[in-house]
């Protein structure tokens, strides 16, 4: 059963349990701070594909097949796949499920794709529509780069509240919860989750996605907590998608407005994915990076014990190029998850 | 050699460089759009007869610049009018910038042939 | 607490660091400087092989789009461009990166709607104000009375 608590938070009675998970990085992302504790780094970010797009592809294959290995399971396993990205009617995920024989469901949430593939598979695997699948996200700087911005090879600058797109990719198993039988120690479950709303407050610059983003995080954060009657400090981390530096730093203090402090428990998946001396400008971003930060060391900390309470928060931007030229504003959106390691 | 006339250049250059980087720093103008402004203004200032000057002293200081593309267009144009009426109204401008814009369409093609692109660290 | 659009705005720009302007100028006065600087050398190198003022002119467009063009294919100029800003992009090189850069990237697309097609979404403007501007100008002369050289 999935129950509705407070405002829109949903409460999984049987909470859908991660299996597996795997993260998937290119060449730039491995060689940052969290480079180690990913499971695979491509030593070139063309993955000896002929286009961009099959490289993301091939990423999120990646991500998806280790995975699948690491719980010991093969494709025929999984009822459904979730998977998204940031290309123009997902391609990177449906080239990358083409040949899984699997039945798909592409996601769109800029880069909130991940947390909306846990949630929303989380509701599918509590309601009996699923006894297992896969949720999936990528993206690929140079994919990105040639549908958002410019051609790789073009003279730009980038402004310092740019975000970098993550060449990353990320995947997780989930699979329902047992009925009448509790999870087992050290299970990794999702008891909660919450669809966030479109959140719009007049930002049009593209090279400033964080603070488009930073106000649906706020909205959706403190609606969570509050609907679980929670504090920051009930959890271990509260981390969002992407915000980036500057993002990060809106959130805060809206946030302490509130007289909330968040700060002795947050992190930002964009802020700790690149290091100070990559050239990132405001931080990571791109469906990707908060995939491949979650399904690598945030989940890889869970089952260490390091972290056994985590608010995965993926925020997105809601924008295309054609509304951006069109003059329309970008908005944010924020999904939450909440991630619990059972037992003691 | 007339070491000036490298420093004009130089100079001259690099003032129209930076002060369109005021713009592209400080105002929501993209980059595409001030090119534009640039070519068209180029074309302007030929019109009313302030930029030959700025080319006779600064040689490629004011014609490397997009501006400069702006004023063959217009002295093409100029030329073409005199030489051949209503008819050089149309042919004038591309004549006189045909040699960049054909050269810029062959080795585009060429290049692009040659190399692909590369992902950036 | 309740967002309302024009205090998140403020907000936002007290948030957001602007790019370092007199950092940006300086380097983008030195690379553009630079650029036109080699742009003085290469049209005295066509005079000095013969070439008259405005044929000089045309071969050292032609020289500096090859530049521009060379530079790109060899993932140069966009090494130059991140430090240069303005320096590279308005120069007559940048045009050239303009038209060499999507040709290049699009070419997976193939060669005739791939890289032919896309090779003028971000100078094709450039050709279509400029040119547009020239024909006023025209337009003008020849009702002024047939032109003349300024």
């Amino acid at each position: 059963m999935t129950e509705r608590i407070g405002q829109r938070t949903l409460r999984f009675d049987q909470a859908p349990r991660i299996l597996s998970h795997a993260a998937a990085v290119g060449k730039k992302e491995g060689a940052g701070p969290l480079g180690a504790r990913f499971d695979f780094v491509a030593p070139d970010d063309r993955m000896g594909q002929k286009s961009w797009e099959l490289a993301e592809s091939e990423l999120q294959k990646t991500a998806i097949r280790t995975a699948l290995q690491k719980g010991g399971l093969s494709r025929d396993d999984l009822d459904l796949v979730l998977a998204g990205d940031l290309l123009n009617q997902c391609t990177g995920s449906f080239l990358a499920s083409m040949q899984s024989d699997v039945p798909y469901l592409g996601q769109y949430g800029a880069c909130s794709t991940m947390a909306q593939g846990l949630a929303l598979g989380a509701c599918l695997l509590a309601g009996g529509a699923a006894r297992r699948l896969l949720a999936a996200a990528s993206s690929h700087f140079c994919s990105a780069e040639r549908q958002y911005r410019f051609p790789l090879a073009y003279g730009g600058q980038r402004t310092p509240t740019a975000q970098w797109t993550a060449t990353a990719a990320g995947a997780a198993v989930l699979a329902a919860g047992q009925p009448g039988q509790g999870a087992a120690d050290g299970d990794l479950i999702i008891t909660h989750a919450l669809f966030g709303k479109m959140v719009e407050m007049g930002v049009t610059d593209a090279n400033n996605m964080g603070a488009a983003m930073a106000p649906a995080a706020y909205d959706t954060l403190s609606t969570l907590l509050a609907d679980l009657g929670a504090q920051p400090r009930d959890f271990d981390c509260i981390v969002t998608g992407d915000l980036g530096h500057v993002g990060a730093d809106i959130l805060l203090t809206l946030l302490r407005e509130d007289g909330i402090d968040l700060s002795p428990v947050y992190s930002d998946c964009g802020s700790l994915l690149f290091g100070e001396k990559q050239d990132a400008h405001a931080g990571g971003s791109g469906c990707g990076c908060s995939a491949a930060v979650l399904c690598g060391p945030l989940l890889r900390d869970m089952h260490a014990g390091k972290i056994r309470r985590l608010v995965f928060a993926g925020t997105g931007a809601m924008m295309s190029p054609t509304s951006v030229q069109q003059g329309q504003p970008i908005a944010g959106i924020c999904h939450a998850v909440v991630i619990e390691r059972s037992g003691a | 050699m007339n070491w000036m006339e490298y420093v004009n250049a130089f100079w001259v250059g690099g003032a129209i460089c930076a002060v369109c980087q005021v713009f592209i720093d400080r105002t929501r103008l993209t980059p595409a759009r001030i090119l534009v402004s640039l070519v068209v203004i180029g074309v302007f200032l030929q019109a009313i007869g302030v930029y030959q000057p700025v080319v006779d002293y600064a040689g490629a200081g004011a014609t490397v610049p997009l501006l400069g593309f702006g004023y063959s267009l217009a002295k093409g144009v100029a030329q073409a009018v005199a030489e051949q009426g209503l008819l050089g109204v149309f042919t004038g401008g591309v004549t006189g910038a045909a040699g960049g814009i054909a050269a810029a369409i062959v080795f585009g093609c060429l290049f692009a042939l040659l190399a692909r692109p590369q992902s950036k660290s | 607490m309740k967002l309302d659009k024009q205090a998140y705005s403020a907000l936002l720009a007290r948030k957001s660091p602007p790019s370092p302007l007199w950092k940006d100028c300086l380097k983008a006065f030195l690379f553009g400087g630079a650029i036109c600087t080699v742009g003085e050398g290469v049209s005295n190198f066509w005079q000095g092989r013969g070439l008259e003022t405005a044929d000089a002119a045309a071969a050292t467009s032609i020289t500096m789009v090859f530049l521009g063009a060379l530079l790109t294919c060899l993932h140069l100029y966009e090494k130059l461009a991140k430090h240069a800003g303005a320096g590279t992009i308005v120069p007559i090189t940048g045009f050239a990166n303009s038209i060499v850069s999507p040709a290049m990237e699009f070419k997976s697309e193939g060669l005739v709607l791939g890289m032919a097609a896309k090779m003028f979404v971000i100078a094709g403007p450039v050709l279509v104000y400029g040119i547009a501007a020239s024909v006023v100008y025209g337009l003008i002369l020849f009702a002024l009375g047939g032109g003349g050289a300024p």
